[in-house]
């Protein structure tokens, strides 16, 4: 089955809209955030309209559609990541599920397999989103760890040349991106996370670019912990989930505590209720956990593999006529290998901006700047980008418009 | 593209094209260096003080035509003038930038940075214009008070 991109766009209101005095909205920025299906946001709205209640809480009926909902919810991203029920985490973002796992590991005492102290090793690499560095950075900080890197060859790539003295013995945690964010890269998981366990390390994947776009299926990857964001999957804002391998969440600390992730309290001290519980303290983002299940559902409903062939045409179809263009430089692969379907790049003099600003001018929405990966950036030796990124509701027709708004651009300025 | 030639006035194109005083001195009284961290835009600016007057504004940095421009229009405006007229006229500008296109800034004080109005519109790019301002504004304080000490 071929996905049909202008059916699709029919189910996300947003695109009834027009843009700047009528311009039709080219929306090429689902890599910050992606639009919404109708389907979600009646989710979300009729959890509140009909269904509001405390989760796990309250002897009432609303109490136990809004804990069926929510418990439904976490089955169904179980099941679109390959997971166990029990495994997955709902936090308020992508971010927060990666502040989590890193604070948590921070707390775990002399003894616990998280513990971490100076001599230990934590690794990341240098194309990671500010979310998946700093909260690494500030670990190790607080722990006397040391932190280190994979480089990012000048096509974009990590060098992994270096694979078995990065990872050595002192490695705790291996922490890395699925996908650039900027560069659209898809890194090569297998080896690395071999090398990892090899060490007794474990690697925390950042999925926020991929669970969206391809299968991820945390099984079949091995990895130990991962993070994604419900709204860059057509989902609510306020909602991101945290995976772990059971084994492993049950040995790792909280992060947040309060209402809802205990056992025991008492005046002195306290238990800890298993995973999922343990990390979701306090009352839950339930009617975005609502929206997020009507997300995986409407994905799979058109099919991951489906989304994920009809970006890989698009985004084929887009690096080719941007290679056309003079004076345009692609920041990342040229070709469509390991690929997926973010493309960033600079355009002779005009600041990403002022081309984001044309660009807008005429309806085309697209992301300018260092894209929260600022040491990247300097790496690839751009101050700053111009980023397209490209979901199921694209089409040829949205990839042309940005081609002519470019060559536009460029006479603009050029006067 | 009205509103869009209005924000992309010839002189802010002509000033990006050919900053003033973008040259870093190295005797400044004052230097600082600001950041925009959403863009990823950034300046180095020096001030020199002669008394009570800014005798020098001088600057290095790269970014959009916007934040560019506005830095080169303002350094341009500013020298010359008193610490009190300097920061009368950056506050005006400042009131310009906010306020969504409701005032169009007299021409007589802020000469070339009225072509910057357009920008108030454009809330997003209302940082980029106030970059070198904000810069000119912290280095003119430390001058100043490094000169009464």
């Amino acid at each position: 089955m071929t996905l049909d991109a202008l059916a699709i766009r029919k189910d996300f209101p947003i695109f009834q809209r027009t843009i700047r005095d009528g311009k039709r909205l080219v929306y090429l920025d689902s890599g910050a955030t992606s639009q919404k299906p109708e389907s979600v946001i009646s989710a979300e709205s009729d959890f509140y309209r009909l269904h509001n209640a405390a989760v796990h809480r309250g002897a009432h009926q609303l109490a136990e559609e809004a804990t069926d909902i929510y418990e439904g919810a976490r089955q169904i991203v179980a099941d679109f990541i390959g997971a166990q029920v029990d495994e997955v985490v709902f936090t308020k973002s992508a971010t927060e599920s990666l502040n989590l796992v890193a604070y948590a590991m921070g707390n775990a005492p002399v003894g616990n397999r998280f513990h971490l102290r100076a001599g230990d090793g934590i690794v990341v690499t240098e194309m990671e989103h500010h979310a998946n560095l700093i909260p690494w950075q500030q670990l190790a900080a607080r722990t006397g760890a040391s932190l280190s890197w994979f480089e990012v060859t000048p096509e974009g790539r990590l060098d992994l040349s270096q694979l078995d003295s990065i990872i050595n013995e002192s490695t705790k945690v291996v922490a890395l991106t699925h996908q650039s964010n900027v560069l659209g890269t898809i890194n090569p998981l297998d080896e690395i996370v071999k090398r990892a366990h090899e060490v007794g390390a474990v690697v925390v994947l950042d999925a926020c670019q991929s669970v969206p776009h391809m299968k991820v299926d945390v099984t079949a990857l091995d990895i130990d912990f991962m993070a994604f964001s419900g709204h860059k999957a057509v989902g609510p804002t306020g909602i991101g989930v945290f995976w772990g391998k059971a084994a492993l969440l049950a040995d790792l600390p909280p992060f947040l505590t309060g209402g809802s992730m205990i056992e025991t309290v008492t005046m002195t001290g306290a238990t800890w209720a298993p995973a999922p519980k343990k990390f979701e303290a306090g009352v839950p983002n339930m009617a975005q956990a609502a929206g997020l299940g009507a997300a995986l559902q409407y994905l799979s409903t058109i099919g991951i593999e489906n989304i994920h062939r009809h970006e890989v045409a698009l985004t084929s179809y887009l690096l080719e006529k941007l290679s056309a263009i003079d004076e345009l430089a692609i920041v990342g692969p040229k070709t469509m290998d390991a690929r997926g379907g973010s493309i960033s790049f600079t355009f002779g003099d005009i600041h990403p901006h002022d081309l984001g600003q044309f660009l807008d001018s005429q309806g085309i929405a697209v992301r300018t700047g260092h894209h929260c990966a600022w040491p990247l950036n300097r790496k690839m030796g751009v101050v700053a980008t111009t980023r397209a990124s490209l979901y199921l509701y694209n089409t040829e027709e949205d990839c042309d418009a940005l081609i002519s708004g470019i060559l536009d651009a460029q006479r603009y300025f050029a006067r | 593209m009205m509103q869009l030639d209005n924000l992309y006035q010839e002189v802010i194109l002509d000033h990006y094209k050919n900053p003033q005083n973008k040259n870093l001195a190295s005797d400044n009284d004052a230097q600082v260096h600001h950041v925009n961290p959403s863009c990823g835009d950034e300046v180095t600016l020096g001030v020199k003080l002669q008394g009570d007057k800014v005798s020098s504004i001088n600057w290095e940095g790269v970014g959009c035509s916007i934040s560019q421009a506005s830095t080169s229009i303002m350094s341009d405006l500013l020298t010359g003038k008193s610490l009190a007229e300097a920061n009368s006229i950056s506050d005006q500008f400042l009131q310009l930038m906010q306020s969504k296109g409701s005032i169009e800034g007299d021409e007589e004080i802020l000469e070339d940075a009225v072509a910057l109005s357009g920008v108030s519109k454009y809330p997003a790019r209302i940082k980029c214009a106030l970059l070198g301002w904000m810069a000119f504004k912290d280095a003119s304080v430390q001058a100043h008070s490094k000169e009464e000490k």
